[in-house]
């Protein structure tokens, strides 16, 4: 048993480590239609170092993140967002970026559900 | 019976366990005068609803408003304000606005309330939304394990009434038929029966042991939230035992729950059931809920004048009480549940199916009778700004005691059982990369009385698990899991499982899972079958730690692919699975000759391989089918040589169709569903009656019912379960000489009973 405790232990390890992150939580509107969208979003927010977690919802387009705010900033992660095609409330997405999406994708055109 | 679970704090839960154990018929009193008291309270609630943005309170117009599980609603006004008609209070208030936070809040009284609705969290948004059309059966595109969830609503389409009558309309687990003197379902998954699987409660190890043979029958059907089924390698979170899957049920919560519920069943074979739920807020943190169920079937029933029982009589009493605590500020959630059970089953031979022919050694009469007591508490913890990191805690104790007379023979058997696991879930750098940890240990003590042996013993298990997922959002994702145990009997060993799951075009789904489970051998409370028959028991000893036999050890490994396709504008998906199991090593149980029963270790090998194929489609707006076509190979090298493993079909079909009308303006609606099963050839164990190698025919089973919805909280059901009549003729071998070496009652490849009807309907108190 008591080896069990020690292994148990050693496999906390990293989570105390992490003691002086400065974590916020925080959720902006981004533009966006399908579940496609929730992928691209998603993954553009991870591309950031220091973002957690990163959660938008098809229903009401609003983007939940979670982020280490000593390595990154709410606007860094908008930036990266709309970089990868998708207006967020402080960057509108480059056009070029934009016109790449696929057409489900286009909520500039497509009506909302 | 006395607690030796101590949580004396708590006074509402000592009040509820001394209902509990000492005074069941006051309880079941209670709770109907509870239940029939009237409410009549024509009362309005007023209040407003605001947002504050930048430090300014602004009126928000448009939320809705509406009590928890009710039609009754409103909408507020352009100042901000609402009235709604409350009912019996304290209930539960709802507000929905899109954009945010769905709040729930508990209303304890009539005083004007303010609340302030903040900007949503996107999970939370889309739990709500996405229970609103959620299929009854879900199929998951983006979890790297095979797991079919199966709702409440999917749960009312199975005829009655228990866990293990809950898939007759999954085609993920088999059904087979109860034999004549235990009445109890058995299931299988991928070929092989329950002992293979994990069968948790909320993921506490629940039918295992001593009540491996009849344990679903004591979980009753209203009681269940949903089930998750696992097909293949599962988690090795919740232990090593898992080899063909896992199957999880969650139980209603006291919060969530109709307030009020009853459910009556009658059927036409003379079983009777009876349902009653009693759950409510206590304050703002805590919920109570109390489920009562009671059956009986005092009928004798003999279809084929064999002169034995097609079915046993007898009753249940079955009590459950849970305390359910949340607290959304500081991130602790926990629930307290208790049980109690007692169940008394009589079968055999007609004149003199009474306790008190037993062992008269003139007629041939089975008792068994059961008392369960269960207490689990969970506990769990979320980090409020890391919502990625939590804690889980759960303890369990179970006791479980039966008392069995089968003939001339006896099988009695006692099991305590402590399980505790911690878990601590977190993620590495993201939540892309996430994993849990944690240990746990079990305890399990068994008394075992066959005939005139003893065999007493005691299992001590502590285990360390670790395991990580990846996820890349959307297209693959894999979990690999380990486990180091060290147990008193199967010694020191590590358990490796491993998922993936790959998306190479849109809604479809590539799996692939492989793993290893191990098992101590429970040779009589697994194969308790073998107690109605005369064959002559022999144990071929090898000196190992189980009965003289080894442990149980085996690797299972399998594919499977989903598609989801839209044809004619409908919806639909296509399954195609395959997994195989191999066993390492093997207690055969081996029925190869007359008159004898021989338990030996596995030389050689022993294997299940299953295909399937399944299809759901949306045939219409209103109505939709699922079809699947199983396939399986079985085989066993017992001391005659390779052989299929008996009463095992060689394929399965099955279709359900399923037909909901489109509710009118007063929620009147119908449901209808209908299910065929196909059952394909058996090879029958050897016998007097049908000699060495014979094989049962294949044949079909229609099941049928019909609901009318006459009020969103009122309903009524009737339904057939085998409308064809198809009956196995003569299910008992040798039944005039039931004490002789011939005398067999277990092999049942087909029901016993046949064409069979019954009525329920169902109530509750709309929230």
């Amino acid at each position: 048993m008591k080896k069990f405790l020690v292994v148990f232990a050693v496999l906390l390890l990293p989570v105390g480590v992490n003691a002086q992150k400065k974590i916020e939580k925080v959720a902006v509107e981004v533009d966006g239609v399908c579940s496609m969208c929730k992928a691209r979003i998603e993954k553009a927010s991870f591309s950031e170092k220091g973002v957690k977690s990163a959660s938008w919802s098809v229903e009401d387009h609003q983007l939940t993140l979670i982020y280490d705010a000593s390595k990154t900033s709410i606007d860094s992660i908008q930036k990266k967002v709309s970089l990868a095609g998708h207006n967020t409330p402080l960057f509108k997405a480059p056009e070029e970026a934009y016109q790449s999406l696929p057409m489900c994708c286009k909520y500039r055109t497509v009506s909302d559900h | 019976m006395c607690l030796t679970v101590d949580f004396n704090e708590d006074k509402s839960f000592l009040l509820l366990n001394s209902a509990y154990i000492c005074g069941m018929k006051a309880l079941f009193r209670i709770i109907l005068i509870v239940l029939v008291t009237p409410v009549f309270s024509q009362s309005t609630l007023k209040g407003e609803v605001v947002v504050v943005e930048n430090g300014n309170e602004s009126a928000l117009e448009g939320v809705e408003i509406y009590w928890l599980g009710t039609t009754t609603g409103t909408v507020s006004k352009p100042n901000g304000r609402f009235e709604i008609v409350a009912p019996k209070l304290p209930a539960q208030l709802v507000f929905q606005y899109l954009g945010f936070e769905t709040d729930t809040i508990t209303i304890p009284n009539l005083d004007a309330i303010k609340h302030v609705m903040r900007i949503a969290s996107a999970e939370e948004l889309d739990e709500v939304v996405v229970s609103k059309t959620k299929a009854s059966i879900q199929k998951t595109y983006f979890k790297p394990r095979n797991v079919v969830n199966v709702s409440s609503e999917e749960l009312l389409k199975a005829a009655c009434c228990n866990l293990s009558e809950s898939f007759e309309t999954n085609p993920a687990i088999d059904v087979n038929f109860s034999d004549a003197i235990t009445g109890t379902k058995q299931i299988k998954m991928l070929g092989l029966s329950s002992p293979y699987l994990l069968i948790t409660q909320e993921n506490i190890p629940m039918v295992r042991g001593a009540s491996q043979a009849y344990g679903l029958t004591f979980t009753p059907g209203p009681w269940i939230e949903s089930i998750q089924i696992t097909k293949g390698s599962g988690s090795v979170v919740n232990g090593f035992e898992s080899i063909t899957g896992q199957i999880n049920t969650e139980l209603f919560k006291p919060l969530t729950a109709q307030q009020r519920y009853l459910n009556i069943y009658n059927a036409l074979d003379g079983r009777r059931e009876i349902n009653l739920h009693l759950n409510g807020v206590l304050n703002e943190k805590w919920s109570a809920g109390l489920f009562a169920h009671a059956n009986q079937r005092t009928q004798n029933n003999d279809m084929n004048d064999d002169g034995f029982l097609d079915m046993p009589t007898g009753d249940q009493i079955n009590l459950l009480g849970r305390l359910q605590y949340t607290n959304a500020q500081n991130g602790w959630v926990g629930f307290l549940t208790l049980r109690y059970l007692e169940e008394n089953k009589t079968a055999g031979e007609l004149q003199q199916a009474t306790p008190n022919a037993l062992r008269s050694r003139e007629y041939w009469v089975s008792t068994v009778d059961t008392e369960r007591f269960d207490a689990s508490l969970k506990t769990g913890y979320v980090f409020p700004m890391r919502t990625y990191q939590s804690f889980g805690f759960q303890a369990a104790y179970s006791s479980h005691d039966q008392v069995a007379n089968f003939g001339n023979r006896i099988y009695n058997i006692g099991h305590d059982s402590f399980y505790t696991n911690l878990i601590f879930n977190s993620i590495f750098g993201n939540t892309l990369n996430t994993f849990k940890t944690g240990i746990s240990f079990s305890y399990d003590q068994f008394e075992e009385e066959v005939d005139v042996l003893d065999f007493a013993r005691t299992d001590r298990s502590a285990g360390v698990f670790f395991e990580y997922a990846y996820n890349d959002i959307d297209t693959w994702s894999l979990v690999v899991g380990g486990r180091v145990d060290k147990h008193n009997r199967l010694g020191t060993f590590f358990t490796p499982r491993l998922n993936a799951r790959y998306t190479p075009w849109e809604r479809s789904a590539l799996r692939f899972s492989i793993g290893q489970g191990r098992k101590a051998s429970n040779i009589f409370a697994e194969n308790q079958s073998l107690f109605f028959t005369g064959r002559t028991l022999s144990i071929e000893s090898t000196g190992g730690n189980f009965y003289g036999l080894g442990p149980e050890r085996a690797t299972n490994y399998g594919l499977s692919f989903l598609q989801g396709f839209s044809l004619f504008n409908n919806q639909g998906d296509l399954t195609v699975d395959f997994y195989r199991t191999d066993f390492i090593d093997q207690v055969v149980v081996d029925w190869e000759t007359a008159g004898a029963l021989r338990f030996y270790n596995l030389e050689g090998k022993s294997f299940a391989e299953n295909l399937q194929i399944e299809l759901s489609y949306e045939l219409a707006r209103n109505l939709s089918m699922r079809a699947a076509f199983k396939t399986y190979r079985v085989e066993t090298d017992f001391k005659s040589g390779r052989l299929e493993r008996p009463l095992t079909p060689d394929k399965r079909y099955f279709a359900n169709l399923d037909y909901k009308s489109t509710p009118n303006e007063k929620g009147q609606l119908w449901r209808a569903d209908f299910t065929y099963h196909y059952i394909g050839l058996q090879r029958l164990p050897a016998n007097i009656r049908d000699g060495v190698g014979a094989r049962a025919d294949g044949y079909g089973l229609i099941n049928a019912q019909l609901t009318r919805v006459f009020a969103d909280n009122f309903e009524v059901y009737v339904g057939g379960e085998n409308l064809a009549n198809f009956r196995q003729e003569n299910p008992i071998i040798a039944a005039d000489d039931p004490f002789g070496q011939n005398f067999d009652a277990s092999i049942i490849y087909a029901p016993v009973f046949g064409r069979m009807a019954y009525i329920g309907l169902r109530w509750n108190s709309k929230k």
